[in-house]
């Protein structure tokens, strides 16, 4: 079990997320930087999928009641086990009775704390990402807080195999203050002059602290309409569509004041604009981008978006590679 | 118009039928998404139904995006003709009035076109009624169809079945509010919606009604499987109430005893264009003998 001592700023225990349910309303949720949380994963002989904690900005005090693997990835943050500082992305032992202690995040914003076995608190949906929207899934649909109780799942032997192994540096996602979003325009462009598409892809857009789980609002030119009569059941303001389904990912531009890119807990559908959907390996970025941080889009076609799925797969299938060999150099040691 | 495919990044495929809202559209919409599921396509996570569009959700490592888009161009001529939907007819108690929705609109009111009236009162304005009980009887007395869920879950946009002219409009709140009681009935553009949860929101506030649209608890034996109320092509029929009726059944509701009141029907396009009042009557017949 872990027990949580203090819950931190926002704790969550999310995982892969939760898909098929969409139609419903029900978004995803799972971790927001997916790779992060896959290769914390990989790094304690997980399935990459096992549910783990998310940490958001100011980290959680957590106690283990048994001996166990656990390591930290995704946003730089000091992390120390009783009075010990120790590194990020490198899997280690802890004991029973360990406390594990979180900071403040440095860089980035979100961290995951994978365990050996996974947090095995009861799937709803098949999944056990918290979407704090709706109160659904996770701890009673909440974030954690003191006395939180969670089971673990046994560990797989792969976990000690990589206990201590430095990864590759190269394999760890950079945390930059300036992030590159490829996106594939279109959805409800049509209702945009084609000059401000055109400065929708050439401007830096400023990330708002209304950034969360569900979008970041980010901040930039204003956006210019295309005239129209409303179309009937749309609604009167230039930016208002008939309802339509919002895919994670898209941006959509209430009013024409600002941009909205909806995240893994994102609202499924709404009346205002879509302008266009960050394709889903780039979300791990903007998971990371701190208010204050610039994003810019480049816009792509669908044959480059699925290079850019393929090379991203490629690299956590390196991770996990690396780690295999890790294993067999291991064994042959013996 | 056209029909357009669009990519919506690299896991979801947007296709859109009108810009304009209509029945015809979406019960076409509704009919291919039915299709779309019965045939299970391999790397089809899901389809979502909207009001004039649908958004799939898919995996282009088990199918090739333009393939889809092909496949799924032929199913839109395949769906010229729908014969007919399945589409539920579910009773909705609703406390018009109420003092909850008086109260929030009373706290947003600075966000609001007329903050000197309930929101109830600006609509029935606007929308050129004179007289409370007649507007509620019109907002009340035909069914709506659900055309669309989504937003948070259970949110299900309901459409009255009704000629465009009759149709009763309103403006969204000038700036949303921060606030919204759960349960709190509502209606924004052409669309009636229930907010399944407390949040934010611009709809103008009409009533609240007693039963849940949503419950993650498991509290409803009706709710327990998919945990909302709403199935797309059900048809919605709000039932004015008094508080005393809104009282027991939030009781029931409590204790967990509370079973919806729904009658599964064969639904005909063809039929329901042909005398849309006449139809909908006759199904209002057949539901009541059941």
């Amino acid at each position: 079990m872990l027990k949580i001592i203090d819950g931190g700023l926002q704790t969550t225990v999310q995982d892969a997320g939760r898909f098929g349910w969409y139609h419903i309303g029900m978004p995803p949720a799972g971790a927001m930087d997916q790779f992060s949380f896959r290769a914390g994963n990989l790094l304690v002989g997980n399935p990459e999928d096992a549910a783990a904690l998310e940490i958001t900005f100011a980290g959680p005090v957590i106690q283990t009641t048994e001996d166990a693997v656990i390591v930290v990835t995704g946003a730089e943050l000091p992390v120390r086990v009783n009075d010990t500082p120790v590194p990020q992305w490198v899997a280690r032992h802890v004991h029973k009775g360990d406390r594990i202690f979180c900071g403040q995040v440095n860089r980035g914003v979100r961290a995951y704390i994978c365990i050996a076995g996974g947090i095995q608190i009861p799937p709803l949906l098949g999944s056990r990402s918290t979407y704090l929207l709706a109160r659904f899934g996770g701890v009673e649909g909440r974030k954690l807080q003191a006395d939180d109780l969670l089971p673990v799942g046994p560990q797989r032997p792969e976990a000690e195999a990589s206990v201590g192994r430095k990864l590759d540096p190269r394999l760890i996602p950079k945390l930059e203050r300036e992030a590159e979003l490829r996106i594939i325009m279109g959805l409800c462009s049509y209702r945009l002059k084609e000059e401000s598409v055109a400065e929708f892809l050439a401007s830096k857009w400023q990330v708002s602290t209304e950034a969360d789980r569900v979008g970041y609002r980010l901040r930039g030119p204003i956006f210019k309409f295309k005239d129209r009569e409303p179309p009937f059941g749309a609604g009167s303001d230039p930016s208002n569509v008939v309802d339509i389904g919002y895919p994670v990912g898209s941006i959509q531009v209430p009013g024409g004041q600002e941009a909205i890119l909806l995240m893994r807990d994102a609202v499924t559908g709404g009346g205002y604009a879509t302008i266009g959907t960050v394709i889903q390996c780039d979300l791990d970025l903007v998971a990371q981008a701190e208010p204050g941080s610039k994003v810019r889009f480049r816009a792509i076609d669908i044959d480059e978006a699925l290079r850019a799925r393929n090379e991203y797969q490629t690299r956590l299938a390196r991770i996990a590679e690396s780690l295999s060999l890790f294993d067999q150099a291991g064994l042959l040691g013996q | 118009m056209e029909t357009r495919y669009d990519f919506g990044g690299d896991e979801y495929i947007f296709v859109d039928f009108d810009i304009e809202m209509s029945l015809e559209v979406n019960f076409r919409i509704l009919s291919i998404c039915q299709e779309i599921e019965r045939q299970r396509i391999e790397g089809v996570i899901e389809v979502c139904p909207a009001n004039t569009s649908y958004l799939v959700h898919y995996k282009p490592e088990q199918i090739e995006p333009q393939r889809l888009v092909r496949h799924l161009r032929e199913l839109e001529h395949k769906a010229e003709h729908i014969q007919s939907l399945s589409s539920r007819l579910v009773d909705i108690p609703v406390l018009y009035d109420d003092p909850w929705s008086k109260e929030c609109a009373k706290r947003f009111g600075d966000r609001h076109q007329d903050p000197s009236v309930t929101n109830l009162e600006f609509l029935m304005r606007i929308n050129g009624y004179s007289n409370k009980e007649e507007f509620i009887a019109a907002h009340s007395g035909t069914p709506y169809w659900i055309s669309m869920i989504g937003f948070v879950p259970g949110t299900a946009w309901g459409f009255q079945m009704v000629s465009r002219e009759r149709s009763i409009q309103a403006p969204k709140y000038v700036r949303p509010r921060t606030d919204t009681p759960e349960r709190t009935v509502s209606h924004g553009g052409v669309f009636m919606a229930i907010y399944p949860v407390r949040g934010p929101g611009g709809y103008q506030l009409m009533g609240m009604t007693p039963v849940p649209i949503y419950d993650p608890t498991g509290g409803l034996v009706d709710l327990r499987e998919r945990y909302i109320l709403a199935l797309a092509g059900d048809r919605w029929k709000l039932r004015p109430i008094d508080m005393d009726e809104f009282e027991s059944i939030r009781a029931e509701v409590e204790a967990g005893t509370y079973r919806y009141k729904t009658v599964d029907q064969e639904f005909k396009p063809a039929d329901y264009f042909r005398d849309p009042e006449r139809y909908l009557e006759r199904l209002q017949v057949e539901a009541e003998r059941c």
